[in-house]
Parts: structure tokens; C-alpha cells; sequence
């Protein structure tokens, strides 16, 4: 007997010993991206006190560290792509929350979406049709999401009111009635008919960035796509939104899809990259989060991989990129109660807590009071809130119980995903509460017009 | 476990409080400590006193073994599963059934996370302090079965002095309330501290009683740097010497420093040879005086720079730094092997010593750090469970730890418990006539040997 080794644990327990018979038809394993990424977890559970998914269930499997080990089994060749296991790394939320306080370092976000990429690839993901036709179809295409956005837009303008009014909705699917309320409303013209291609400042250029439109920000949140522009412009920054950038391949690739990520990946190297830039800045945190990772996701490419770590070393999030450059101090008055709301992307994925603060702190009159578990995901995540609904609305209703408990009158979300949801949260409940952009409160205190008014 | 056995367990708890898939056999196949795993049969969670007995008895006339567990952060292996066993999961049971602010008790349910209680009292002015590294999720149930310690052991002891009450289900299936809220309480033997740090062999906790105590009004986190453990080891004798407590007195040796810092970035240096983590507290005018003195003592010791830290928040981060300390050391080597040998106070500078001379001795990589005021040691090995040569060694260098650990008057371990980790130390050193008294006791109360068998000793029936 000794200290170390499964055998020494005494005569009493059950070593592992894994049925190989189950795996005949064993589909391939996942290739880990690193093995270290897998081996370093020391299994001390440090991160099931921060998990969205473990709090909502109280399982071990539902936990980091019962996903890490799920996925190490799997790895091994020990364990199936059970439909357990699907729906453990489907229910994740990939929102990294569990990378924050890892004290061991684990890249958790890296082993799920590697798991994803494997069931992806062996035709297993039983979302797989309703995910491949937003990530082949319509995200890499502007044209085709300005189409069906134009669309929602119609829609949402004419028939959407008469439509809910005669109660149309309670004789459709109840999926497809939802779909209704989660989109965030179509801005009335998106702001790559708002913006130019080369915007400048009034005064001497101090810096040249480029900008990353977006897709949800083009289309559903076009002004504070306006007011980040105009923010940048009284910053004395030069900004350049290359015409022909696509979609940035997160939502792509955190299901699991890296062949479009990387396609997506290359064309905004080649669209950025034309133009000599100080920085590439970005107003939506799981587009800069995911550019950062360019060099990692291409670094195997020949051609690419030092273009895209180029790229990456040059991408900044909006907040980060202001404190850096010491924004300018705003001096207008906003009279408002706020409170503000972290975004798994930039809390957790790029450690952006403090420069959003800064921001809001500068501005004159705000009150700002801290929300309880600011950092818990609102359960947006990506197109989580509509493939998986009714987990997505349990950490809704929670983030939304915390908010209303500040008190505050504005809930300030420096995202679009987290935006549009904790709106429809708010909505839903009838509460008076408004979302807000960081952007457009600095904007209003800079003195400028909100971007409504400008045209 | 057969059909029958595992409908009849289902007939307890219904069919959706029963988790026998292999996906939740495997993630319950392991707690915190490193190394261990088994498969149980099944997990499964109860929602009464009443459905607890049940299992029990249903284990005590089927044969299987019942394993409760918290959270899973064990370090010795407490909650892995044994042969033919089902985990009894206790996270569930989480509710602080109430705080009483006349008798300074909480009452909670076993499944309470320790620093969600600590929120809860300090919200109404009161402290509970035993604050274990794992404290953001561990629970109390499993604090109080391993009597946990923590980082403000030295001045205000550990879980077992804070246990009033204990409301728990025998092997047997009986139930029982031991303690109450009375401070002076000699009708008969001290049942509860028999219970606490029983590690699961004796009983499942289904309430706890804990004392609390009004919360300092004031403290103060400092940090001293030195060159060498030496030097950092006499400045905690020395402040010991002077009749001062501090609440939290750690040490961190250069390894943990660096990893620490790699993962928290609060600007440790990492080329020091050792740091101190002091924090003073209580009223105001006491803080502020042994404050005063503190700081002479660490540079009489040759501290190169002693820091206060200027807000609530810089304090907060550095006991968070210095809580992921074990974990940390992950980065350097993927196996972390964590002990926590302790020896009374006064030995505590020629135990490191000798720890660093075995670890030199046996050509292993050991981070070490910890609770420097309770002479209670972190000695933690950086391998990897890859290389079954550099592990054997790690072993041979851990026996020779707990040797010396002993020869000094120590015990095997300070807070983590003997579980499956230490238990053929406790055979070979434990005190005259303790194991076999714990043998016949388990014996007496669990004599089907279905609570934990094979944790901390084995017993002949």
C-alpha cells in the first residue's frame, strides 16, 4: 500500500475500469488543443462556486470540472459522444466564468469548444441544422443578414403590433413565437449607411484605428455603433471601417464550427490589414475577444499564421483602447442612478472590469451602484438564449433580480448580445429600467448630439 | 448493485433524485485530491432526515456503502467512492435555517457554502471565522467532518471550536441531536466533538450549530518580503514572542510566490526567497499598536520591504492570492501533491528547513507554504502522475516528511484529515492506543460497515 497510486486506496474500492465493449462504434476522439490545457486541472472545484450552469443544477457533470473530466474519458477513448455528454457541453455556456478563477490556469473555453468541433464533425449535434444555417448562411455574410434584418425590420414596424395584438402568436409553435420577442428591435438604418468608410476627427489625427462594425451591432444596435464612432472621433482618432469586413467567426466557432471561423478569420486579415492602423477597435466584446485569438486559431497556417497574430496584437476593446490612450475627461452632467453589468467577454475573456468603471466613473453625476454578481453570464451567450430557452431565462431572471435590487434606473451592458437579452428580461417583467452603452453616456457628456439626431 | 437493491433505493428517494448514467458515475469519481478515483454505482441525493435513515438501513440490510459528499474539494480523499457504494450528495441541503443574534449561533444545513455563511453573519455584524482555502465552495458539512481549518486558525481556532450543536443520522439509521445552544453543557459525554472531523465514517450531518462571534472593527493586511524562509520563519517566532496574535500569519515560500503571481498579477516580486502575510484585527487602537509592532520585528529579521495594504480590496486580493496557492502550483507541473504535516509553533523554522534539505535529498520540485502562526505546513510536491519514477520518489520524500514532522512532536496532518491519502501513516505512527479505540468505536456504531468503510483506518469485523 502507499500514498500515491489508485491501487493504495485499500481493498475496498472500485478501480476504474472503463467498458471498452460500449465503444465499437467509437466516432474518433476530440483532439484536445493542448494537453496541458487538460492535464493542469487539479480538480479543486474552485470553479463550480462561479458556474452558471452548476448553480442552476447543483451536478457535478454540469460543473467545469465534471465537463473537463467528461471531456479527458472521451479523450482517452473511454467514454462515447453519449447524448449525456452532447448535452453537458451543449448546456454549457462557454462564458469562461470558470477561466477567471482557475488558479491552475485551465482554458476550459478551448477544451468545450474543441468537444463541440468533434460532435459538430461526426454529425451528433442534434441542433446541428438550425446552428449551420446562421453560421454558414447568414452570419458570413453581411448582405445576406442586412436582407433578412430589413426584413425583421418591416416586419417588426407594420405587422409585428397588429400581429401580437389579434394574439397571432398563441396559435404558432411556441419556439417560433418566441423568436418574436428575443430579436432586439432593427435600427430604423444601419450604421454602415451611418458611417463612412474614413471618418476623421476635427482637429489633429492622433491615432488611425480601424473599426469592426459588427453584425448584431450593424444592424440592431446601429447608434451606439454612431456613438462609438463619434467618441473615437473626439478621442482625435482617425477611424477606418474597411468596407469589405465580414463577421468576426465567433459565433462559429464557439459551436463548434472552426472551418467558417477560420474562412471568416482571413478575410478580415486581408480587409485590416490593407490599412497602416494604430489599433483595431471594437465595440462588442465576443468580436474583440475572439479577433485576440486569431494568432491561436491560425497559427497553423502557413500563410496566415503571422498575419493573424499581426492582427490580434492590434485588437482592442473600445474601453480598453480609451484608457489606454487617456480619454478625454468628459464634462457634461448625466444625471442618472446606474448600475453595471459585466460581460462574460470581456470579464472574463479579456479581464475588462475595471476600464469600463474608469469610464463611467469620469463621467460627471453618474451614480453608479455595483450589481450583485455582476459577472454571472445573463444567460445571452451567443444564440444559447434561443437553443437552449428555458436554461437561458432561469440566469435571466436571476441577472434581472439583481438589478432590480440596485435600484438603479439605467443597467449599463457594454455588449449587444447582453443588451438585447437583459432588454427582453426587463420587457418581460414590465420593468422601467433602461440598457444602456457605455459609448452613449460618454457621448452625452461629451456634449454631442445622441446619434438619433445627427442625420 | 443489483435491480432490486437499486429500485428499493429508488422507492426512497423517487426515480429523479437517483443518477446512475455513467457520465454522472464518472463525475462523481473524484474529489479534490490528486491522484485518487474510483466509480461508485450511483449518486443520489435525499430531501429528508426521514429518506436518509431509509438509505441507511436499506444499506445496513443490502450491503452497500454510503459516501456522503459536499462539494468534492477533499484533500485526503474523504468523499471517493468505495467498492459497491452510492454517493449520498449533501450540496443540496443548503439552506441557513437560522442566525440568532441573542445566542450568537447560526443554525444551517449541512450543504451551506462556507463563504455564503460568512456573508450572511457579517451582513448582521457577527463573524464565523474558520475560513478554509476552498471556503468559496467547500460546505460546512464537509468543514465540520473534517474539522477544516484555515487562514485564521491561529488566533481563532478551527471548525471543531465553533460546533455547538449537531443534528445527524447514525450508521444505523438512527437519528440524533447532540449539543444545543447553551454555552455550559456537561449532561454527559461531549457527543458532538466525537462527531467533528469524523470524516463520514460515524454519521451524515443533517444540521449544524455554529457559534458565531461579533465581527473586528478593524484590521490590517501586511505584507513583509525576505530573502530566504529562514529569516521570514524567525520574524513569526519572534512576533509570537512579542504576545502578539495576529489573525492570519502566512508564509509563501519563492516557487508559490511565482505561481501565485502568475495567475493573480497583483504585483508580488518574484524574486524574493519568502513572504509573510500578516493580518491584525479587533478594536481600532489594538490593531493599530501591534501594527506598530509588527513592522520593526520583520525588519529587525532582515524583511527587505513590509507593505500595508490601502483598501479593503487590496487586503481581499491577497488572502484571495494567497487561497489559490495550492491550485497555482498547477502551473509549474501538471501533479500537484499537497500535504499538510504540522508541528507545534516553535518547530516551525527547522521544519522547513528539513523540508527543503528532503526535497533537495530527493531531487523533487516542492513549492511550500502556509499557515506559518499554527506551525500547520503546505509542503506541496510539483510533478507530474506521468512519471511513475519522479512519483515514487515524491512518496519517499513525503514519508520522510511525516517523519520528521513526528520526531518534532507534529501530527500527519493539520486540516485535511487522514481519509485514504494518510491512512497507512496513521497505522504505522498514530499515538498509543488512538487507533484502536477509534477501531472499536466505529465497530460498535457501524458494524455492517457501511458509512465510509476504509477511511482513515481499516477495521476488522
Amino acid at each position: 500500500m502507499g500514498l500515491l497510486s489508485n491501487k493504495n486506496t485499500g481493498s475496498e474500492t472500485n478501480p476504474i475500469n472503463y467498458q471498452k465493449a460500449a465503444l465499437v462504434n467509437f466516432p474518433g476522439s476530440i483532439e484536445i488543443p493542448n494537453e496541458e490545457t487538460i492535464i493542469n486541472c487539479i480538480h479543486c472545484g474552485m470553479c463550480l462556486s462561479v458556474c452558471p450552469t452548476y448553480q442552476l443544477t447543483g451536478m457535478e457533470k454540469s460543473s467545469p470540472r465534471g465537463r473537463i473530466r467528461l471531456i479527458k474519458i472521451v479523450a482517452e477513448g473511454n467514454l462515447d459522444l453519449t447524448p449525456n455528454f452532447i448535452d453537458e457541453m451543449d448546456f454549457c455556456l462557454d462564458c469562461q466564468a470558470c477561466q477567471t478563477v482557475c488558479p491552475a490556469g485551465v482554458k476550459f473555453g478551448q477544451l468545450v469548444e474543441a468537444s463541440r468541433d468533434q460532435i459538430a464533425n461526426v454529425g451528433k449535434d442534434p441542433q446541428h441544422f438550425r446552428k449551420r444555417f446562421f453560421f454558414r448562411f447568414i452570419f458570413p455574410s453581411h448582405a445576406r443578414l442586412k436582407i433578412i434584418a430589413a426584413m425583421l425590420r418591416l416586419y417588426q414596424k407594420f405587422l409585428q403590433k397588429i400581429l401580437r395584438k389579434i394574439g397571432f402568436f398563441h396559435l404558432l409553435p411556441k419556439k417560433l413565437g418566441r423568436m418574436d420577442q428575443l430579436a432586439p428591435k432593427i435600427s430604423d438604418k444601419f450604421s454602415d449607411k451611418i458611417l463612412k468608410e474614413d471618418m476623421r476627427p476635427k482637429g489633429e489625427i492622433k491615432y488611425r484605428v480601424g473599426f469592426l462594425k459588427g453584425c448584431l451591432m450593424n444592424v440592431m444596435f446601429a447608434d451606439i455603433n454612431k456613438d462609438t464612432v463619434d467618441v473615437l472621433l473626439e478621442n482625435d482618432c482617425e477611424v477606418i471601417m474597411p468596407k469589405n469586413q465580414v463577421c468576426c467567426g465567433s459565433l462559429a466557432a464557439h459551436n463548434g464550427d472552426f472551418k467558417s471561423a477560420k474562412s471568416l478569420a482571413k478575410k478580415n486579415i486581408i480587409a485590416f490589414l490593407a490599412h497602416d492602423l494604430d489599433a483595431i477597435v471594437i465595440n462588442s466584446a465576443g468580436c474583440s475577444a475572439f479577433m485576440k485569438e486569431y494568432g491561436e486559431l491560425l497559427q497553423d497556417d502557413p500563410e496566415y499564421s503571422d498575419k493573424a497574430k499581426e492582427l490580434s496584437a492590434k485588437v482592442k476593446d473600445v474601453h480598453e483602447f480609451l484608457v489606454e490612450i487617456d480619454f478625454k475627461q468628459p464634462k457634461f452632467p448625466v444625471q442618472k442612478k446606474i448600475t453595471y453589468h459585466d460581460a462574460c467577454h470581456l470579464a472574463h475573456s479579456q479581464q475588462i472590469t475595471d476600464e469600463p468603471r474608469r469610464i463611467l466613473q469620469a463621467i460627471p453625476g453618474l451614480e453608479i451602484v455595483e450589481l450583485n454578481e455582476s459577472t454571472m453570464c445573463c444567460g445571452s451567450a451567443g444564440i444559447y438564449n434561443m437553443v437552449r430557452y428555458d436554461d437561458s431565462m432561469k440566469l435571466l431572471k436571476r441577472k434581472v433580480d439583481n438589478i432590480v435590487d440596485t435600484q438603479a434606473e439605467v443597467v449599463i451592458a457594454a455588449n449587444p448580445g447582453c443588451a438585447g437579452q437583459i432588454e427582453y428580461g426587463l420587457r418581460n417583467r414590465e420593468i422601467d429600467i433602461k440598457v444602456m452603452n457605455p459609448m452613449t453616456l460618454l457621448k452625452m457628456s461629451y456634449g454631442l448630439p445622441p446619434a438619433g439626431e445627427t442625420e | 448493485m443489483n435491480t432490486n437493491v437499486m429500485n428499493r433505493l429508488q422507492s426512497i428517494v423517487g426515480k429523479n433524485n437517483i443518477y446512475s448514467s455513467q457520465e454522472d458515475r464518472i463525475a462523481y469519481s473524484y474529489d479534490g485530491t490528486p491522484v485518487l478515483e474510483a466509480l461508485p454505482d450511483a449518486a443520489v441525493r435525499a430531501h429528508s432526515v426521514e429518506e436518509i435513515s431509509q438509505i441507511l438501513k436499506l444499506a445496513n440490510e443490502t450491503g452497500f456503502s454510503v459516501i456522503p459528499r459536499g462539494s468534492g474539494t477533499g484533500l485526503s480523499g474523504g468523499s471517493i467512492p468505495t467498492k459497491d457504494s452510492v454517493i449520498l450528495l449533501m450540496n443540496h441541503w443548503d439552506k441557513i435555517v437560522e442566525i440568532d443574534r441573542e445566542n450568537l449561533t447560526a443554525l444551517v444545513q449541512p450543504g451551506v457554502i462556507t463563504a455564503d455563511l460568512h456573508h450572511a453573519v457579517e451582513k448582521v455584524g457577527l463573524f464565523y471565522p474558520p475560513d478554509p482555502g476552498s471556503m468559496t465552495i467547500c460546505t460546512i458539512g464537509g468543514n465540520v467532518a473534517e474539522n477544516a481549518g484555515g487562514l485564521r486558525g491561529l488566533k481563532y481556532g478551527v471548525t471543531k471550536n465553533y460546533v455547538m450543536g449537531i443534528e445527524a443520522v447514525l450508521a444505523n439509521g438512527d437519528i440524533v441531536k447532540l449539543g444545543g445552544k447553551n454555552v455550559k453543557d456537561v449532561s454527559g459525554y461531549n457527543l458532538k466533538d466525537f462527531l467533528v472531523g469524523s470524516e463520514g465514517t460515524i454519521a451524515i450531518f443533517t444540521q449544524i450549530l455554529l457559534k458565531l462571534i461579533p465581527k473586528p472593527k478593524a484590521q490590517k493586511t501586511m505584507l513583509a518580503y525576505f530573502q530566504n524562509m529562514t529569516n521570514a520563519a524567525q520574524t513569526v517566532s519572534d512576533i509570537i514572542a512579542a504576545h502578539i496574535i495576529p489573525a492570519t500569519l502566512e508564509f509563501l515560500d519563492q516557487t508559490t510566490i511565482q505561481c501565485v503571481e502568475d495567475f493573480a498579477g497583483i504585483g508580488l516580486p518574484k524574486n524574493i526567497g519568502a513572504l509573510l502575510l500578516i493580518e491584525v484585527d479587533g478594536h481600532p487602537a489594538q490593531v493599530e499598536d501591534e501594527t506598530k509592532q509588527i513592522i520593526p520585528i520583520a525588519n529587525k529579521n532582515g524583511a527587505s520591504e513590509v507593505k500595508i495594504a490601502s483598501t479593503e480590496k487590496e487586503a481581499d486580493d491577497l488572502k484571495t492570492a494567497r487561497r489559490s496557492a495550492f491550485a497555482a502550483l498547477a502551473r509549474a507541473k501538471p501533479t500537484t501533491i499537497l500535504e499538510d504535516a504540522t508541528v507545534p509553533r516553535s518547530q516551525l523554522a527547522p521544519m522547513v528547513d528539513k523540508i527543503q534539505n528532503i526535497a533537495e535529498k530527493y531531487q523533487i520540485r516542492m513549492g511550500v507554504f502556509g499557515h506559518a502562526g499554527d506551525g500547520n505546513l503546505h509542503p506541496t510536491a510539483l510533478t507530474d502522475e506521468r512519471d511513475s519514477d519522479e512519483m515514487h520518489r515524491v512518496e519517499q520524500a513525503f514519508e520522510e516528511i511525516f517523519r520528521e514532522a513526528l520526531e518534532l512532536g507534529g501530527t500527519l496532518t493539520g486540516e485535511h484529515g487522514v481519509g485514504l491519502a494518510k491512512k497507512r501513516y496513521l497505522e504505522e505512527w498514530s499515538s498509543s492506543g488512538q487507533k484502536e479505540l477509534m477501531q472499536k468505536l466505529k465497530r460498535a456504531l457501524d458494524p455492517n460497515n457501511v458509512l465510509n468503510p476504509g477511511k482513515i483506518f481499516d477495521v476488522q469485523f
